[in-house]
């Protein structure tokens, strides 16, 4: 175990911490602002993958362009969702808004399928980040860069956008208090709708970008929304920097478990997150009051 | 409650048809009714959570899960009699209720349905890992039930009574003090605490209950069977009960029994056409949902009664009120 | 003394909701506490009954310490609230829902058998006969008046057999005559079944008409605490209510 493996391990994890922040970033939001837990969220995640499948291999579209096709095309499924089923149910009861994204998940599930079969997928990465950088011993994948940029930016656009931009402050205000905002004359619908449709733009788009990371499968959308709903609940609901630290934490846990301890590995991400929950419901860097519905 | 006049006379009638079913049915038809009989107990206890305490549990499914591989890991490793296996099956059900359960009734609303699906995946990567114990991937072939019960008729009979005798503790529980307790605490979990109670205790106390329920029919499960997979214990297998309850309506006693049936029979029917079977079950989740919120009893008993009886779930009365309510 | 606090403080983030309030409740009265809007009434409740914890003094109960218990525990030992809006079950009839409560005080909660339908009904009855809710006991407690509603919760409160009774705005939006009766109700508590009650109000007619004490708080804190004569011509009082009700 030199220097060198740790390094690239730590870079492992951060990459696969990169695309669970995307993920759980899209659902934290789209919890804060809509107030809906969206169960649906990996398998958007899954089709954001097939999607960048049917661009980049089946019709050969040039993988930038596949990348962000894939994550609008998400995003308008996204819209679907919204402005057809989930606003009916804003009104009801939370059991009622978790069953219509649980239905989601189980009709997506099948459309993949139906659509793609149950083969494994691949998607390579594009020859300006299919090499690696060099730093003495340690190998950088250049795609692994690329991802924690990629990360690292939409978290700082995610910031400044709800900090400094006027749309970005009406949400803020809109999650405090949205009676006001409604009073204000601002469109509290397309308000929701945009925030639903930001919140799974960049779920497709970690599916996208985390495509080429391994393979594509079905089963990704649950393997995946676990993790998610760990990341947010570590992190806390609403808090994008906490979720940013949780999906760190639990990436890395997971990259170096992996490696030093593989038949726990896959129960550490639960372990951490009972342990939060425990102690700490809130989350890390959540707000307490925030476990009632 | 309106109507239990008419409520007796429709479970005598259920209760012949079910007694004289393999007299009449082919081996096939009762074979399902076996399946039927374990889902609605299966739903039934995840009811109690659900209508009975207000809680959501997307992880029923571990507890299943758990009974059905205690029971078989018992018949088949050690040679245990089913009767006993069943037994263990049940307490070793409860155990883990108690374990998932004590972190899990900390917290509230959808945190805590996070929590219990969260404890269901950690169960099935266990189940699926460790070879040695649990089979694995393949999990645990050819279980045996007793000679007595090997045909499909007298597993059959078998099945009625334990179900049966289960119903009616389940409807003991939620008619006694108890129940109403836990019915209260759904209503108002603020209000509960000031009578004196320790919500959190005795949602414990439904957790532990429903799992132990829950074990039970997938302890009838396994013989039945006569293999267990780690498929018993995933969040799929969860989202049965859920299905079920909703579909047919979880505010009412029998519901879970009704959607047992439906969604057992819809499932037989459709496989053989579609193996896109949760595309189904997802479409008729969301037409349930957004347009028949009491789920087919609660359909039924508005229909004939009239009256507001069934408008939703208990839960939509008791939530959507209680949340304009607050303690300050 | 049947009730005390010493300096109790809540404070949530920088704003001081109950501010080292030092309160003394004696038996046989009716107590009432008054103050502006904001003047922190509902949160002391909420922390006298555990229900937010205190940042720090102590409530102290007949001798026993209850600072920081829970809801659950408060309520057994005799210190029972009732709500503001009519936090009661909504599924539950009104006599179920004073069933609970009796149910609980008893002790019968953890009883997995025996139907609760028949349970304790001559006790629920005689709570309903003391609030005049017998006509409604089969009424789901969902669709009652306003007035039934509140009159429901301190059926609730009662059937914990409290010593202290906590009402919080009992006449809120309540009619004239509902108040009146109201009113008489509690005062009929008092004198005929050796309830204490400490109560918030608004309504000055009904504060001043049946409290033999006034507490009155403003901004977190105790400004003045009497007989009714002596808190009406305290000038600190006058001065903050300048402009409300008198």
């Amino acid at each position: 175990m030199t220097a060198a493996d740790v390094l690239g391990q730590f870079l492992s994890g951060l990459a696969r911490a990169g695309v669970l922040f995307l993920i759980a970033a899209g659902l934290s939001f789209i919890f804060g602002v809509v107030k809906i837990v969206n169960f649906a969220h990996g398998a958007l995640y899954m089709v954001g993958a097939f999607l960048t499948y049917s661009f980049r291999v089946t019709l050969g579209v040039p993988f930038w362009a596949s990348i962000v096709l894939a994550a609008v095309c998400v995003a308008v499924i996204g819209i679907g969702m919204e402005v057809f089923l989930f606003r009916r149910v804003y009104g009801r009861p939370v059991a009622d808004q978790l069953l219509l994204t649980f239905a989601m998940v189980l009709i997506i599930h099948d459309v993949v399928r139906l659509a793609y079969g149950s083969n494994l997928r691949s998607v390579p990465r594009p020859p300006l980040l299919a090499g690696a950088v060099f730093l003495g011993d340690v190998i950088f994948p250049s795609y692994y860069i690329f991802i924690v940029l990629t990360g690292t930016a939409v978290l700082l656009g995610f910031w400044a956008f709800l900090h400094k931009t006027r749309l970005g402050k009406t949400i803020r205000a809109a999650v405090g208090n949205r009676e006001m905002v409604a009073c204000l004359g601002k469109p509290l619908p397309w308000l929701f709708t945009a925030a639903f449709a930001a919140g799974v733009f960049v779920d497709g788009l970690a599916g996208a970008i985390g495509a080429p990371l391994g393979g594509i499968r079905l089963g990704m959308d649950f393997d995946i929304i676990i993790l998610a709903f760990a990341t947010v609940i570590v992190g806390g609901f609403g808090s994008l920097p906490g979720t940013a630290l949780a999906a760190f934490i639990i990436g890395e846990a997971y990259a170096f478990g992996i490696w030093l301890m593989p038949a726990i590995a896959l129960s550490l991400p639960f372990i951490i997150m009972a342990a939060v929950l425990i102690v700490r419901p809130w989350g890390l860097l959540g707000r307490s009051g925030g476990g009632e519905l | 409650m309106s109507g239990s006049r008419r409520s007796r006379w429709w479970l005598i009638a259920l209760a012949v048809v079910a007694l004289a079913l393999p007299q009449f049915a082919e081996p096939i038809v009762v074979h399902t009714a076996i399946e039927i009989l374990i889902m609605a107990l299966f739903a039934m206890s995840f009811n109690l959570l659900f209508d009975g305490a207000g809680l959501l549990t997307f992880g029923h499914g571990c507890y299943y899960g758990v009974g059905a591989y205690t029971a078989a890991l018992l018949m088949t490793e050690i040679g245990m009699p089913m009767f006993p296996a069943m037994f263990a099956a049940m307490v070793m059900g409860g155990l883990v209720a108690l374990v998932f359960g004590y972190f899990c009734v900390r917290l509230t609303g959808v945190y805590f349905s996070i929590l219990t699906l969260a404890f269901a995946q950690l169960m099935f990567s266990v189940f699926q890992q460790s070879y040695t114990l649990t089979g694995g991937d393949l999990g645990i072939l050819d279980i045996q039930p007793p000679a007595f019960l090997m045909a499909v008729n007298n597993y059959y009979y078998f099945t009625l009574v334990v179900v049966g005798v289960s119903f009616w503790l389940l409807w003991r529980i939620l008619h006694s003090p108890f129940g109403r307790t836990l019915h209260a605490s759904r209503d108002s979990v603020v209000r509960t605490q000031f009578i004196g109670i320790n919500v959190r205790r005795y949602r414990l106390a439904a957790f532990v209950i429903a799992g132990v329920f829950a074990s039970l029919a997938g302890a009838l499960f396994a013989p039945f069977n006569r293999a267990v997979a780690p498929f018993l214990v995933s969040w799929v297998k969860s989202s049965d009960p859920v299905l079920m309850t909703l579909l047919g309506g979880a505010a009412t006693f029998w519901g879970p029994v009704v959607g047992a049936a439906v969604f057992t029979t819809l499932h037989e029917v459709a496989i053989g056409y579609t193996t896109y079977w949760l595309l189904l079950m997802g479409g008729i989740l969301l037409v349930g949902v957004l347009f028949l919120p009491g789920g087919i009893l609660g359909f039924l008993e508005d229909r004939f009664h009239g009256a507001a009886a069934a408008r939703g779930t208990k839960m939509t009365e008791a939530r959507g009120a209680s949340s304009n309510a607050s303690a300050d | 003394m049947l009730l005390r606090t010493q300096a109790l403080t809540k404070a949530f983030g920088s704003l001081r909701a109950v501010d080292g309030v030092d309160l003394v409740v004696q038996p046989g009265r009716l107590h009432a506490i008054i103050g502006p809007n904001g003047a922190g009434k509902s949160t002391f409740f909420n922390v006298l009954t555990g229900f937010f914890p205190a940042d720090s003094g102590s409530v102290i109960f007949k001798d026993q310490d209850i600072t920081r218990l829970p809801p659950h525990v408060i309520s057994r030992r005799g210190v029972v609230r009732a709500f503001q809006r009519g936090t009661i079950f909504q599924t539950f009839t009104v006599f179920e829902n004073v069933q609970a409560a009796i149910l609980s005080r008893k002790g019968k909660t953890r009883n997995l058998f025996e139907l609760a339908a028949g349970m304790l009904r001559e006790d629920t009855r005689r709570i309903l006969e003391t609030l005049g809710l017998v006509d409604q006991a089969n009424v789901r407690a969902g669709h009652l008046s306003h007035g039934d509603l509140k009159r429901l919760e301190i059926g609730i409160a009662l059937g914990m057999e409290p010593e202290l009774l906590l009402l919080d705005e009992p006449t809120a939006g309540m009619s004239p005559e509902e108040t009146a009766a109201q009113s008489a109700l509690m005062q009929k508590l008092v004198a005929e079944q050796g309830l204490n009650i400490l109560f918030t109000e608004h309504d000055m007619e009904v504060v001043f008409g049946i409290a033999k004490w006034i507490t009155v708080m403003h901004q977190g804190r105790v400004i003045a605490d009497g007989k009714p004569g002596d808190v009406r011509r305290d000038r600190h009082v006058q001065a903050v209510y300048l402009g409300e009700e008198s």
